[in-house]
């Protein structure tokens, strides 16, 4: 008994005690991330953003939890129940599991696995079940032209995620994610592989369905997309989803291109700041780009989407893969 | 120890339970997504066995590509149920046959490796704290197999140029307009400024 205690009991608690921790902190940057979403683009275009709730509007994502949660789900006619309800909590698990791997400091990824890489990318590319067995389910056009738009998009972007994540892998020589960081203390990835860094912030925009490639939830369309019939939490847990994905994605080019948790020259006094607050710099730089991208690039038209994933980035990203290997091979 | 076995028969149970719902689902939508649920277990599986990067490739490939396609297709069919379900005495016979033949070869496979003269598989992979079984299989892959692996390529992309040739149109029947020609209009030819006078019109 006293072993099963020892052994089993306590490994788990543990475990769970660090899920936990990671879910919290989660939560707490997106509710903020949310925040500053909607100022960067209130400012852009001359408005005030939420300011009313809290000193600066600071809490106006707490408000909006609270008043989604007490909101009535509504059910659509003819939707199928189970797989409705299952979608939305899909998004928020696996945008939510992917920070498992996630290493913020040297040493405090929750599971610090060899095939780190492979498990992110695994993970992202099954995001697009979310939307499309939501979009199906709803039982309405909209909802269903958006789920097909969303999976079409998703797929097409995908492979060329998938290149520029090998160019990064060859020179790593790792598939682990402290590993890749450590590789990048003389330099960061970005200065040797600036193409594909500009390609990955580009499909991650498509991966992540962010204005302007924000396609399946179209308002202008389709009313809004796979999202068009989910109402409350539900539509909550899509909402977090969604975002909690762009933080990944922020995060994923911190680690890949950004030398994560290290600073940006290793001198006195950049590299008496703490790893992870160098890390949450890096990572909240590239969301304000997401959020300034949002806010200036009208939407693409969906055949200038798969176009540019097809014929520019996956020609491009496949000829540095092979450069890349040359380079490495012969010089 | 006992998590371990616990994790096995957990996944063991969920993989065989949705590998039947997918035959036994009236709906084919649910059939895939039954069929992904399976996918998913086999992936855990694989990493029980330590086979992260098999797992792994599992879920980027079959779950996150060729299924996604796949529920897309079906999707959009547009299926008659009732009328699914009225051929199945006729299609019983044959059906069966198929499945009695890959019986018959599992049953021999499981037969072969059991017996005690078998002879040995291939190299088993060094243990994981060595070497992460990412570089075991590269190793393999690109030396021992280089050539097997040459061929699946060829292969792949030959199948690959037979997709693009049934979906290829003669341009005169292309349907995208060139991208350059519609970056190329300027305002001064597609707007014209014009000072309406109420109720009149142009």
């Amino acid at each position: 008994m006293m072993e099963f205690i020892t052994d089993i009991l306590i490994p788990l608690a543990w475990i769970i005690a660090h899920c936990l921790a990671i879910i919290t902190a989660l939560l707490l940057t997106l509710a903020f991330a949310m925040y500053m979403d909607r100022k960067i683009w209130a400012a852009v275009q001359l408005r005030r953003g939420p300011n009313v709730v809290g000193p600066w509007g600071l809490l106006q994502s707490f408000a909006d939890l609270l008043k989604y949660v007490f909101k009535e789900p509504i059910l659509p006619a003819g939707a199928s129940i189970g797989i409705y309800f299952l979608a939305p909590f899909i998004t928020f698990l696996l945008a939510i599991a992917a920070w498992a791997v996630v290493p913020v400091n040297l040493g405090w990824a929750v599971a610090d696995i060899n095939a780190g890489v492979l498990y992110l990318f695994a993970v992202s590319s099954l995001m697009v079940y979310g939307v499309l067995m939501g979009g199906w389910a709803s039982n309405s056009k909209y909802a269903f032209l958006g789920a097909l738009r969303s999976a079409a998009q998703m797929v097409s972007y995908e492979v060329s995620l998938g290149f520029v994540i090998i160019t990064v892998l060859l020179l790593a020589g790792s598939l682990n994610l402290t590993d890749i960081v450590l590789a990048q203390q003389g330099m960061w990835f970005c200065i040797p592989l600036l193409p594909m860094f500009v390609v990955f912030f580009i499909s991650a925009l498509a991966e992540t369905n962010r204005p302007p490639f924000d396609l399946p939830e179209a308002e202008s369309e389709l009313v809004a997309g796979f999202m068009v019939e989910y109402s409350s939490t539900p539509f909550l847990l899509f909402m977090i989803g969604e975002l909690a994905a762009v933080i990944l994605m922020c995060a994923l080019m911190t680690i890949l291109f950004l030398g994560g948790w290290l600073p940006p020259v290793d001198i006195h006094p950049l590299n008496a700041v703490p790893g992870w607050l160098w890390f949450f710099a890096k990572v909240f730089v590239l969301f304000f780009f997401f959020a300034m991208v949002k806010a200036m690039v009208p939407r693409y038209r969906y055949d200038q989407l798969m176009r540019l994933g097809w014929k520019v980035f996956l020609p491009l990203s496949l000829f540095y893969v092979v450069a890349t290997a040359t380079v490495l091979t012969f010089i | 120890m006992i998590l371990e076995a616990a994790a096995f028969y957990f996944f063991a149970s969920v993989c065989i339970t949705s590998a039947l719902a997918v035959i036994i689902a009236r709906n084919p939508v649910r059939s895939v997504l039954f069929l992904i649920l399976s996918f998913c277990s086999a992936a855990a599986l694989f990493i029980l066995l330590g086979a992260e990067f098999l797992g792994l490739i599992l879920i980027v490939v079959y779950v996150g590509a060729v299924a996604v396609l796949f529920l897309f297709v079906v999707m959009m069919l547009d299926i008659d149920f009732a009328e699914l379900r009225l051929g199945l005495l006729k299609h019983l016979p044959v059906g069966g046959l198929v499945g009695l033949v890959l019986l018959t070869e599992l049953v021999l496979v499981l037969l072969i490796t059991l017996a005690p003269s078998a002879t040995k598989p291939a190299a088993p992979a060094p243990p994981l704290d060595v070497t992460p079984n990412t570089n075991a299989i590269g190793e393999i892959l690109y030396t021992d197999y280089f050539f097997f692996f040459q061929v699946a390529g060829i292969i792949l992309l030959v199948a690959m140029i037979g997709a693009i040739v049934l979906t290829l149109r003669p341009p005169a029947q292309r349907k995208g307009l060139p991208p350059a020609e519609q970056i190329a209009r300027s305002p001064s030819e597609s707007v014209k400024k014009r000072n309406l006078i109420s109720r009149r019109g142009i």
